[in-house]
């Protein structure tokens, strides 16, 4: 794998650190008119999410890391492990584990293509499209006609997410979903 | 897509040209004479962490490699020696690598330097001539010391070197543990001091390793301090000045320490300046002296957050 040094550091840049695969979010020189050079440098740890920032001498370098994120359709769960394939028609299919599902479990929808971000060919992390469209598996029933007065109820949805939604909705209606904030949006039906 | 536009805007560039006639305008009222010297010398600074940037001269005096200046200092304190008085310049310099939001590789810097000034009068004028181009109030002047004990609680003059690093590690993650005092005090101001100062302030008295061309004298507590200041502005240090060294003695002890610092480091070692050593060996006048950065000064006036906002042509532009 390729070393970079301090003077290649940029936003986006995945590296080693403490063997552990990291983006590089900020990188800021710190340079006194008669001193040392520094890079101040923000990271987001892959594997956990851990922001922080480190300190490096200008002219240190760090090993690169072999991350790669590509986009993957979700096939199908069998208990430990989240199925995936490439859409480059390659077929090719990769195993996500708990740890790399993460929040992502609550918007899984088969066929539907998320990225998926894959260390030596791994996957670490799987980030779902920021809208989704999932059906209401259990909810109270719906009130008719109360489509505008605010109040809202608790609705499962088919991939298992509990969401606030409104009073008027109902089992079998298909919500879109945004999956950063876990917000119901507004209903898609047929 | 060549994109060959200017970082600059053309209302930025009046603005730069107004505030260089408001200094050369300062200057010539007080008297202080307006000189150049080359940017292009067969010698450079020892400063350990200064950069040159080296070049050939074909049918040159010196068969040797010529380097472009990172500050016009040894060629002006020549000036000074050779009896010329009060002088000021602004000029380009270079230094090799510096490339931030705040630094360019090749940069404008203003220096001057009084005969008979000692640091505090030098402080004095720098605030005139700063409160004049940029309608600023007079600025707080903070010792080193001051800042080093309101915000961290330790004396830098006197710490320990493991004092420092236990210091530095609780509030910094250091991916090397090889650093110098000096290194760990830079990092400190800059992590811990620098974002808690006045926007607009002097700092003065630097401890003794920080010297670089300084006098050093004893502080009221009496520990030696360099007679040094800096000038910071928005966070950046603007300017940086010294009541001068003047003894040819010390002046090569501190040449051999940067040459032997830059050895262990694998940095290349230059010859010194002999002419400029002559100059000394003769006498410097008494003086105290200050460069100031053209391109953050006129960042400054004009609110910009980057370098490349008020150069023609950043290097990346080039």
């Amino acid at each position: 794998m390729t070393s970079y040094a301090t003077n290649e550091f940029k936003a986006g840049l995945k590296v080693l650190v403490e063997d552990e695969p990291c983006s590089i979010l900020e990188n800021e020189v710190v340079k006194p008119g008669k001193g040392q050079a520094f890079n101040r440098v923000k990271f987001r740890n892959l594997l956990n999410g851990r922001v922080w920032e480190r300190t490096y001498k200008s002219g240190e370098s760090i090993k690169g890391a072999d991350v790669m994120e590509t986009n993957m359709e979700y096939l199908y769960e069998d208990g430990e492990f989240w199925h995936f394939m490439k859409t480059d028609e390659s077929y090719e299919q990769v195993a996500a584990d708990a740890n790399a599902i993460n929040e992502a479990r609550n918007w899984l929808k088969e066929q539907d293509v998320y990225q998926v971000v894959l260390w030596n060919d791994a996957p670490i992390s799987v980030i779902p499209p920021n809208f989704i469209e999932l059906e209401v598996t259990d909810t109270d029933p719906g009130l008719k006609g109360d489509t505008a007065q605010g109040g809202t109820k608790p609705a499962t949805l088919s991939s298992g997410a509990l969401v606030k939604v409104p009073l008027f909705i109902n089992i079998g209606d298909v919500l879109r979903i945004d999956t950063r904030t876990g917000e119901y949006q507004n209903r898609v039906n047929k | 897509m060549v994109n060959w536009k200017p970082g600059t805007s053309t209302e930025t560039l009046h603005l730069r040209a107004k505030l260089l006639v408001e200094i050369r305008q300062f200057f010539a009222e007080r008297g202080v004479l307006e000189i150049d010297t080359p940017l292009l010398a067969p010698y450079t600074v020892t400063d350990v962490y200064i950069q040159s940037l080296e070049t050939k001269l074909s049918n040159s005096p010196v068969a040797a490699p010529y380097f472009l200046q990172t500050s016009p200092e040894f060629a002006m304190k020549r000036l000074l020696a050779a009896g010329v008085g009060s002088i000021y310049q602004v000029c380009k310099a270079f230094r090799q690598g510096e490339t931030s939001k705040v630094h360019n590789p090749e940069f404008t810097i203003l220096e001057w330097y009084r005969t008979d000034y000692s640091m505090i009068q030098l402080m004095d004028e720098v605030e005139s001539l700063i409160c004049q181009l940029l309608n600023f109030s007079p600025m707080p002047r903070l010792s080193y010391r001051q800042l080093f004990d309101q915000f961290l609680s330790i004396n830098p003059h006197t710490v320990t070197g493991e004092e420092l690093r236990k210091i530095a590690e609780s509030h910094i993650e250091l991916n090397d543990d090889s650093l110098t005092d000096t290194d760990y005090l830079q990092l400190l101001m800059s992590a811990c001091i620098e974002p808690k100062m006045p926007e607009h302030c002097f700092v003065y008295d630097y401890p003794v390793p920080q010297a670089a061309l300084a006098a050093v004298e004893k502080n009221k507590y009496g520990e030696p301090v360099a007679k040094r200041f800096e000038l910071y502005c928005q966070r950046m240090e603007l300017a940086n000045g010294y009541y001068e060294l003047t003894n040819l003695e010390e002046q090569l002890v501190r040449f051999e320490s940067d040459l032997n610092a830059r050895k262990n480091l694998q940095l290349p070692t230059y010859p010194m300046d002999e002419k400029y050593l002559a100059a000394m060996k003769n006498g410097l006048p008494e003086c105290a002296g200050v460069a100031l950065g053209i391109d953050r000064l006129i960042m400054i006036a004009s609110r910009a957050s980057t370098i490349e906002e008020v150069m023609t042509f950043t290097i990346d532009r080039i």
